[in-house]
């Protein structure tokens, strides 16, 4: 999607309000410095940079983060968050993309379809349902 | 008097010059020549040891010249001559060669061909120095008065501070009231102070104050004279109202048939013909405007007999009839005083780019208006009493877009430099929207946003994270109507893609110049000035305020744009300079001009031509050139113009520079 048409102000976008409450941050803060990007070990997997996120956010384009890989592919491991140098919790609005999923009872993984299922322990299994199932 | 017993002095310069040119070599051979009694080479020869090792070698070997070789003479002559006359002798007798920027540098990559020509122009500088003349400095009688040029807040701000020291100070302001564009601004960044609020008590200053002279509505017809003295032609346009009787009561304001866009305003609402620049203008005068005026319009048709004056019509004098102190004569009142000063602050200011300069970007259209018109819309005292409204239709707009950077940073459109004001006060202006109109949707495209200031940044953030601005980082490219709305289609470069929203207002920020006339004024004071008319300082970092002419200084967006702190500051600057003049008894000035020798001179007046500080006339009965010490510069203009070297600047004489350029070229 190369244009993208802003028809309201993100700042009254309902989802990008939702986002703000789940995860109690002011998404309009970040003012794009990148370093959460730079400094993500996930980021090479991503299909939208950390940085990124919080622009589709900040102009109201949720759907293409909910299309997205990247809240999915966050491991949660807070390099992002305690680097922001507004003291941003991105780790907790990637978690919020992932819940507004979820709370529409979205399964991301199907545990019949993961591979290898009896050679993984067990706590991997129970760590990748409670986080990307309902 | 040739020198017979000269000393050389070679610096290292560290390893500028020593890195490159074999300095000892350099004195070896000076030292062989029979008119050099001395010659050394130091480290840093500008150090306080380096000057020692000069005063030190004047005494033992009783020197009667000095050639420093080192870096250019802009640099350090001053250093060398005072060093050479504590050591008791004539500073004219001390020359720079300039080894470093000639020599070093250039030739870096051949150090023996470095050395060579280190040799040659020391050789030069010597016979160039033979000749010199022991010279004393002029001493110039100074006036002590001020004029500063522009009733800004720069302005001001140095007439304050001149006049609160002590100095008479004249004021030239070429509006009808002083305040220039901080008057015009809703608020100031980052502290949101009410410009008319903390101006107004310096304007009443200056208006009050018993040390200032204030011409408002007038210009700058002329300017002679020198540092110290200066004599300044002041033009009093034409206002058509005895200023004296005028008590700004403004009942004339209220019949006025006539209605033309207000400058002030910046065309964002009307005026009447005889007006009042403001409610709070220092001097609270009216004035009659001749261009728009049906009296005065009609009168000037009578007089270009282009219409016969009619014997029983009443021609509109509606004016007049309400002014109770009878003000208004419908004179024309121009006139041209005179003043003398000892120092001039020119601090004219600045203004923007128009709209209309860029119709890509909807600059047609009403509803695209300039930031510094959006600052008339969000003034509490401007047409719409601090809530914006769409100048097209007085809507109150439901969203706006601002566009950064329009023709700054953009050599191809308009200026390569960054306007450096428009990012706060763009941010500035957002706010300022959402106090006004919490609801309305504020878009702001920026390319970088610039923040360098005492509490710049932290302001930026306040619009980011409390007040709900939307930032989009990326040029807008073009603005377009649709229906009722303009089209914004930009980028936003963080995520890669186009961006298109619908607004009802686009304020652009251009690109800010110098103010209009600048040029003109520039060259009535003979001070430089770039191609967008910024006037150009002697040095960008150590002599801001400084002009190459002496007793001229320039403070304010005159010299390049600036918010109001850095403006005040230099304003207060610039006042400082010119203290520094006023407060001495006496000016020493250069002894380095021009003389004639009458036994030559045929009087031409070929020289008189050529001298641009008017300095030269011809003497009717002996017929031979005469210079003006006082106005005379040293430029050597007219040297280079006699015929028969009747006139020619001291120790810058013909045969001096022909010797040295002989040993240059090594023609012997």
């Amino acid at each position: 999607m190369m244009k993208y048409t802003i028809k309201e102000d993100p700042h009254n976008d309902e989802r990008v309000r939702e986002i703000m409450e789940i995860s109690g941050e002011n998404i309009f803060a970040c003012y794009q410095c990148g370093r959460c990007s730079s400094g993500c070990p996930m980021a090479e997997f991503m299909d939208v940079l950390p940085n990124q996120v919080f622009m589709f956010l900040q102009e109201g384009d949720v759907d293409t983060l909910l299309s997205a890989r990247t809240p999915w592919v966050c491991a949660a491991c807070f390099t992002c968050t305690v680097r922001c140098p507004v003291g941003l919790d991105l780790a907790a609005v990637m978690e919020a993309l992932r819940e507004l999923q979820l709370r529409k009872n979205y399964d991301y993984v199907d545990p019949y379809r993961v591979e290898n299922r009896e050679e993984l322990p067990p706590i991997a299994l129970v760590s990748n349902f409670r986080k990307f199932t309902p | 008097m040739a020198m017979k017993r000269i000393g050389v002095f070679i610096c290292h310069c560290g390893r500028n010059i020593a890195g490159t040119v074999d300095v000892k070599r350099v004195a070896e051979e000076i030292g062989k020549r029979e008119d050099v009694a001395f010659s050394t080479t130091y480290v840093f020869m500008c150090s306080q040891p380096g000057q020692k090792l000069i005063e030190d070698s004047i005494k033992e070997y009783n020197l009667d010249g000095v050639v420093v070789a080192n870096c250019s003479p802009t640099l350090h002559e001053r250093t060398m001559r005072n060093a050479a006359a504590r050591a008791g002798l004539n500073p004219y007798r001390v020359e720079i060669a300039n080894i470093r920027e000639w020599a070093a540098w250039p030739h870096e990559d051949n150090p023996e061909a470095a050395t060579r020509k280190a040799i040659r122009i020391i050789n030069a500088t010597i016979e160039k120095l033979k000749a010199n003349a022991s010279l004393e400095p002029l001493e110039v009688p100074v006036i002590r008065r001020a004029l500063v040029i522009g009733g800004g807040v720069a302005g001001i701000q140095a007439a304050l501070d001149l006049a609160d020291a002590g100095i008479e100070t004249v004021m030239v302001e070429r509006e009808p009231s002083i305040g220039g564009n901080m008057f015009r601004l809703s608020e100031t960044f980052p502290t949101l102070d009410c410009p008319q609020c903390i101006l107004t008590p310096k304007m009443n200053d200056v208006g009050g104050h018993p040390n200032i002279k204030l011409y408002t509505y007038s210009e700058i017809e002329d300017v002679s004279g020198f540092m110290g003295n200066f004599k300044v032609k002041i033009k009093k346009k034409a206002t058509f109202v005895d200023w004296d009787k005028c008590t700004g009561c403004g009942e004339c304001l209220r019949v006025c048939p006539v209605s033309v866009k207000s400058e002030y305003d910046l065309g964002m609402k009307d005026r009447t013909s005889i007006y009042i620049v403001n409610e709070q203008a220092v001097p609270l005068k009216a004035l009659i405007d001749q261009d728009s005026c049906i009296r005065l319009k009609f009168e000037k048709k009578v007089q270009e007999g282009k219409i016969k004056p009619k014997k029983n019509v009443k021609i509109c004098s509606k004016c007049a009839d309400v002014c109770e102190p009878e003000a208004i004569h419908f004179k024309n009142n121009e006139e041209i005083v005179e003043e003398e000063v000892g120092t001039i602050v020119v601090a004219t200011g600045y203004e923007v780019m128009p709209a209309e300069a860029f119709p890509e970007l909807g600059g047609k259209y009403p509803d695209v208006i300039t930031a510094l018109q959006f600052e008339r819309l969000l003034s509490p005292s401007g047409p719409t009493a601090g809530v914006p409204r769409r100048p097209s239709d007085g809507k109150i707009p439901k969203s706006i877009a601002f566009v950064h950077c329009v023709g700054s940073r953009d050599p191809q459109n308009g200026v390569p430099y960054c306007s450096r004001i428009c990012c706060m006060y763009t941010i500035k202006q957002a706010m300022l929207v959402k106090h006004a109109l919490p609801d309305t949707a504020v878009y702001d495209f920026y390319i970088d946003i610039r923040s360098n200031g005492k509490g710049y940044e932290e302001f930026y953030h306040r619009a980011k994270e409390e007040y709900g601005v939307n930032f989009i980082r990326g040029k807008v490219s073009k603005v377009y109507k649709v229906g009722d709305k303009y089209r914004v289609q930009g980028v936003d470069t963080l995520t890669g893609r186009i961006v298109e929203v619908d607004v009802d207002m686009v304020i652009l920020a251009t690109a800010a110049k110098g103010s209009e006339g600048v040029k003109e004024l520039a060259k009535k004071l003979r001070i430089p000035y770039d191609e967008w008319g910024w006037l150009k300082e002697v040095h960008l970092k150590l002599k801001p305020l400084d002009t190459p002419v002496g007793g001229v200084f320039i403070a304010g967006a005159a010299q390049f744009i600036k918010d109001i702190t850095d403006s005040v500051a230099q304003g207060s600057g610039a006042a400082a300079k010119s203290l520094g003049l006023l407060s001495k008894p006496q000016l020493e000035k250069e002894p380095l001009l021009a003389r004639v020798d009458t036994e030559i001179c045929a009087g031409c007046g070929r020289c008189k031509d050529q001298c641009a500080y008017g300095a030269i006339t011809i003497d009717p009965i002996r017929h031979v050139s005469v210079v003006n010490e006082a106005l005379c510069e040293g430029c050597g203009a007219c040297s280079a113009n006699c015929p028969t070297t009747a006139i020619q600047v001291v120790n810058f004489k013909k045969g001096q520079i022909i010797r040295a350029v002989d040993i240059l070229a090594e023609v012997f």
